[in-house]
């Protein structure tokens, strides 16, 4: 336990000796969506019924701020330890894969969730935040940065250079994020691309976490749930998988 | 008594290359054990796969009676490793970096122990200094330190002593030395022949994946008795039958250097000489030392 715990404190140090970078950035960020998307839709559009576009648009942007940071966190972390060759500190010492997975899965956790209550601290000072189902809340706050952590580490070990990581990020996580109904509800679009939404985890998880807000959601929470946890599950066996067979990192 | 280390048949294939190719070799808890080959023999892949780092095409490998793969835990708290490559975390301080590294080994409270490490590899004043700040040879003292946290009775140095200055090589060595007095087993792999020669018990030879040799030092020394004649010559070059001694190209400042079996060879040498009319300006005799036997070792000539 020592070491898994030594582990997941040596992660959360990594990314808080540089929070001006891992945490007020995304923050900054976020805030700039808030302005321009709220000045520029607020008139037009009103996706849940008595819900300003504005009020609705703080949860998706807390979820997709914690879910990048969550990804960020764990792919960053293994990619730097790769391309720099310290990864050697902890494959060296006695770490189970599931201490490995465990540690650098629960530090993105962590920098999810402080960037995601540093947006919306942020962005209460703009719209009063609602809270109606507050558990949903930060269950679906907790796995969604769980299965973007979990996907990190996937792509952590999966790159060799950081323009592959990078690659990761902009091709998949990036759209992912954006087409998950972050800035608008899918009952808005055309019933194609609302089937299309529907097969995108994403959009669960963003789904599920406005529900906590709102009380109202796209689809119930509790198949978001279903969806999430079983995304969790996959991932998080992929990537044991790929510890315990040490692919790309113990060769 | 269980080996320190027990590597057998160990095979390592990375598509069609296959850098070891069937390395048995046990070493015996207490030695003082020189690894040695030319670059890409196969030495740091061997290392990797005892370490844990790379594993084994087929083939075992035990570190105190633990098997790397099945019993990976056992055999890594068993094992301090010094990596070849000067790698550190820019994150911390060099304090901040043993303090971690015991935590992977389940070491929650080590501070006594660090300090003792600090002191003996003269890291105490940069104890808070951060990884960036330090110079090569600092960067490569905290990784000593870092492979002796939990104070593993194995110990291995994977060219340890590469681009590093003399005062620190002493300063290693020393603490080194000392370990090994202590019980600890060392492994050692090292470009540097006279250091192995000075340090190592026994040493075994990796050529292209395959041990070519595997003796105590003294006995590889004395197994190429005798030595080297360097020689400088004018009047008349170096007569036809003595060509067969020559021991590689003649030097850069002209001297021819031939390889004696033993010292009653030199006599006759010395003779022939005379006869051809050669002039011996200078001569330096040398013992067989461990560069000779290397050299010889590796173009095949045992």
């Amino acid at each position: 336990m020592t070491g898994f715990r030594t582990l997941l404190r040596k992660e959360v140090l990594r990314f808080r000796k540089v929070a001006v970078q891992t945490v007020a950035a995304p923050v900054l960020t976020a805030l700039l969506y808030l302005l321009v998307f709220s000045q520029a839709l607020a008139d037009h559009v009103q996706p849940f019924p008595g819900v300003p576009y504005v009020a609705f648009l703080v949860p998706g942007l807390v979820m997709m701020s914690v879910l990048q940071n969550a990804f960020a966190n764990a792919s960053s972390s293994l990619i730097q330890s790769k391309v720099t060759g310290n990864l050697v500190f902890v494959l060296l010492p006695p770490l189970s894969p599931l201490e490995l997975f465990g540690a650098y899965v629960l530090a993105a956790v962590a920098r999810g969730l402080m960037v995601g209550l540093g947006v919306f601290a942020v962005t209460a000072f703009f719209v009063p935040p609602a809270f109606a189902a507050p558990a949903w809340i930060l269950v679906f706050a907790v796995l969604g940065s769980a299965i973007l952590g979990t996907m990190g580490l996937i792509g952590g070990i999966w790159a060799e250079k950081f323009d592959q990581i990078a690659m990761f990020q902009n091709f998949l996580i990036m759209p992912a994020t954006f087409l998950a109904g972050v800035f608008y509800s899918v009952h808005a679009l055309p019933p194609f691309w609302q089937s299309v939404s529907h097969l995108n985890p994403f959009f669960y998880m963003v789904d599920g976490f406005r529900y906590g807000f709102f009380g109202h959601s796209d689809v119930p929470p509790t198949v978001s749930l279903a969806i999430v946890l079983a995304t969790l599950a996959l991932a998080a066996g992929v990537a044991l998988r790929m510890l315990g067979t040490g692919w790309r990192i113990r060769h | 008594m269980t080996p320190a280390i027990d590597v057998r048949s160990v095979h390592k294939r990375y598509g069609d290359f296959e850098a070891l190719r069937g390395v048995s070799l046990e070493i015996a808890q207490g030695e003082f054990f020189g690894l040695l080959g030319p670059n890409g023999a196969g030495k740091t892949s061997l290392i990797a796969i005892v370490a844990g780092l790379n594993r084994a095409s087929t083939g075992s490998v035990r570190v105190m009676g633990h098997d790397v793969v099945a019993d990976y835990r056992a055999a890594r708290r068993a094992l301090g490793v010094v990596p070849q490559e000067l790698v550190f975390d820019p994150f911390f301080t060099v304090r901040e970096t043993l303090r971690l590294t015991s935590g992977y080994y389940g070491l929650a409270r080590n501070d006594p122990w660090i300090d003792e490490i600090l002191h003996h590899l003269d890291l105490t004043s940069k104890a808070d200094a951060n990884m960036r700040a330090l110079s090569g040879g600092m960067k490569r003292r905290v990784l000593v330190a870092q492979a002796l946290v939990h104070r593993p009775p194995v110990i291995v140095l994977d060219e340890p002593t590469a681009g590093v200055d003399v005062e620190l090589r002493q300063t290693l060595w020393a603490f080194v030395r000392r370990l090994n007095r202590e019980g600890h087993t060392i492994v050692l792999t090292t470009h540097y022949l006279e250091e192995a020669q000075e340090l190592c018990g026994r040493i075994a030879m990796l050529k292209q994946g395959r041990v070519v040799a595997l003796e105590r030092t003294a006995d590889l020394l004395g197994r190429f008795g005798g030595g080297t004649v360097t020689l400088r010559l004018s009047r008349a070059p170096l007569p036809e039958g003595l060509r067969p001694l020559q021991a590689g190209e003649p030097l850069p400042d002209g001297r021819i250097a031939l390889r004696l079996e033993d010292w009653q060879g030199l006599e006759p040498v010395l003779a022939r000489l005379r006869e051809a009319g050669c002039h011996v300006d200078e001569m330096e005799l040398a013992h067989t030392d461990l560069e000779d036997v290397f050299l010889r070792v590796m173009a095949g000539g045992h």
